[in-house]
């Protein structure tokens, strides 16, 4: 895994030596510090899917709870009030967790298919998000929300300090705890794990409810940037997400995850659709691209596991 | 005498898993248990592991009863059982694989932390390895290893709960020449620890390599229990197959 981790961060570095050279903004400590905002967003979800995939889930509502989520949020605090910030915060992450937590019991309790319920989840929450707010984006969140986003503490973003934290409590719960190895266990061989005394449905719940809170954590971050929730937000973040953490060593099957591999996979979507706006390239050939990367990414990651098993 | 039973009958409705079955074992001995399919040798191990109730009788390990149907209280008096599949997980390395499910956590001042002891669990895993005189890299990915490595790994794992009778279902079953030499090895390293080894197996030539006794299971009853050294490959084959024959006139 080692050895991938360093091949991917060539790859990103390669990346960025091509947008250097391209652009002559790219290399900007304004430019920098921008991707690493932009990333943090789409990084935590990254994290999230790292965790669901490698117990051999998915997780497609990641986009629609980040909207979900927001517009719950402020919905129920009292208008550009500074006392609502705590209160936003906590229906925004609650209403990830338990949403996410309503995809891990299904998955893990009735035992329907990842794919399914999270797409169901995928189209309840964003039709949801769209009714509370009437389809509109809700503009002038409080100050305290916005600081979150758009504030620094000793030059660096607060998205980009939480981003970081989350990563490095991410990678010490996946490689040094029983709920990370239990996590991968469960994507490896689910069987196993159960006649190992795991106890498969609390861990299912756990995970999504994981997956649904980093959700909310990322549309916290991004919608303080913006200083609007939007019912539209998210919109395929789902799919960057899974790319960024199959790009960083998780694999499709289950059973092997990196969180350190998923933020650098974030990385490197993010250098890439900076690089590309940088460029000129439209949208809609960034989103070409990006489905590109996730084939790519998935196809590399199958040669890889079956030179793994040879070996 | 470790294990005892006596009487064993299984019903499945009006089918007679097991009829009547009595045997007893002692700790450091290999006992073979051989018999066509549907002889109800799977019934008889699930009945000693606790995952079937016995109908009657009564199986009891060093003196003491086991409760029927609780696979809880055999594997806590010390019975572990490893079946054909091994049920590894593939993508994990041997250490990881030896502890699922009972990895050991970092102390501090006598208070568990959620930090995982990796050096300690590598250590042990290492140690449990070596008892069983088998050369493997225990960072490696188990799916990276030998049919025979897999079968160690499985045997550290039961190892841990340091047990006093292991089941081992068919463990020759899908392995080469090489690899069955490696895993009678194992079977012989357990003896000499004193675990008694029950050896469930269709290869009758892997079980006289290794058992001291031998059992022959028919329709649910036990037909033959002898020592290896009062019968021989060819008797125990021709038994085998008037078995088979009988069954098919029936």
């Amino acid at each position: 895994m080692r050895v991938y981790q360093g091949l991917i961060l060539v790859i990103l570095l390669l990346l960025c030596a091509f947008f250097a050279i391209t652009s002559d903004v790219f290399l900007t400590w304004a430019n920098v510090l921008n991707i690493f905002t932009a990333t943090s967003t789409i990084g935590l979800l990254a994290i999230g899917a790292a965790f669901v995939i490698g117990a051999g889930g998915l997780d497609l509502s990641v986009g629609s709870l980040m909207a979900f989520s927001a517009i719950t949020g402020v919905m129920v605090a009292p208008e550009s009030s500074t006392t609502s910030v705590p209160l936003i915060l906590f229906v925004c992450l609650a209403t990830g967790l338990f949403a996410g937590a309503i995809n891990g019991s299904l998955i893990g309790g009735m035992k329907l298919p990842a794919f399914i319920v999270t797409l169901g989840m995928l189209s309840i929450a964003r039709g949801l998000a769209l009714i509370f707010s009437n389809g509109r984006p809700v503009y002038g969140l409080p100050e305290g929300l916005v600081f979150l986003g758009q504030g620094r503490i000793g030059g660096v973003p607060i998205p980009v300090m939480v981003f970081l934290a989350t990563g490095f409590v991410a990678h010490i719960l996946l490689g040094r705890t029983r709920f990370g190895r239990h996590s991968l266990a469960i994507g490896d061989n689910e069987q196993a794990s159960c006649n190992a005394g795991i106890q498969i449905f609390r861990y299912k719940v756990t995970l999504y409810a994981l997956s649904g809170l980093l959700a909310a954590m990322a549309v916290i971050l991004s919608m303080s940037r913006v200083n609007a929730a939007d019912p539209s937000s998210g919109m395929m973040y789902e799919l960057t997400a899974i790319t960024a953490a199959i790009i960083g060593g998780t694999s499709l099957s289950g059973g092997r995850a990196s969180v350190a591999g998923a933020m650098i996979g974030a990385l490197i979507m993010g250098v890439l659709q900076n690089g590309m706006t940088l460029m000129n390239v439209p949208a809609y050939y960034q989103q070409v691209a990006v489905g590109i990367v996730l084939i790519a990414a998935v196809t590399f990651g199958k040669c890889r596991g079956v030179h793994a098993s040879k070996n | 005498m470790l294990l005892k039973i006596e009487h064993l009958h299984k019903n499945y409705g009006s089918v007679h898993a097991l009829d009547d079955v009595s045997l007893s074992l002692e700790s450091g001995t290999v006992l073979g248990i051989v018999g066509d399919n549907g002889a109800g040798k799977s019934t008889l191990m699930k009945c000693i592991t606790g995952s079937e109730t016995a109908s009657g009788g009564s199986i009891v390990l060093d003196n003491s009863p086991l409760p029927k149907g609780n696979p809880y209280a055999s594997r806590e008096a010390g019975i572990e059982m490893i079946y054909q599949n091994l049920g590894l997980c593939l993508q994990q390395d041997v250490v990881e694989n030896i502890f699922l499910g009972r990895e050991k956590r970092i102390k501090v001042m006598g208070l568990e932390t959620p930090l995982l002891d990796l050096k300690g669990m590598e250590r042990e895993a290492q140690t449990l390895i070596g008892r069983l005189n088998a050369e493997i890299n225990v960072r490696k990915k188990a799916g990276a290893l030998s049919g025979g490595q897999q079968q160690a790994v499985a045997i550290a794992r039961a190892l841990l709960f340091q047990p006093r009778l292991l089941i081992m279902d068919e463990p020759t079953a899908a392995l080469g020449v090489r690899e069955v030499a490696i895993v009678l090895d194992l079977i012989r390293a357990l003896k000499k620890q004193g675990i008694a080894v029950i050896l469930v197996s269709h290869r009758l030539g892997d079980i006289f390599e290794v058992a001291d006794r031998i059992v022959l299971m028919r329709h649910g009853r036990l037909i033959e229990d002898k020592l290896i050294t009062e019968t021989s490959l060819s008797e125990l084959t021709q038994k085998i197959l008037c078995a088979g024959t009988l069954g098919d006139e029936n």
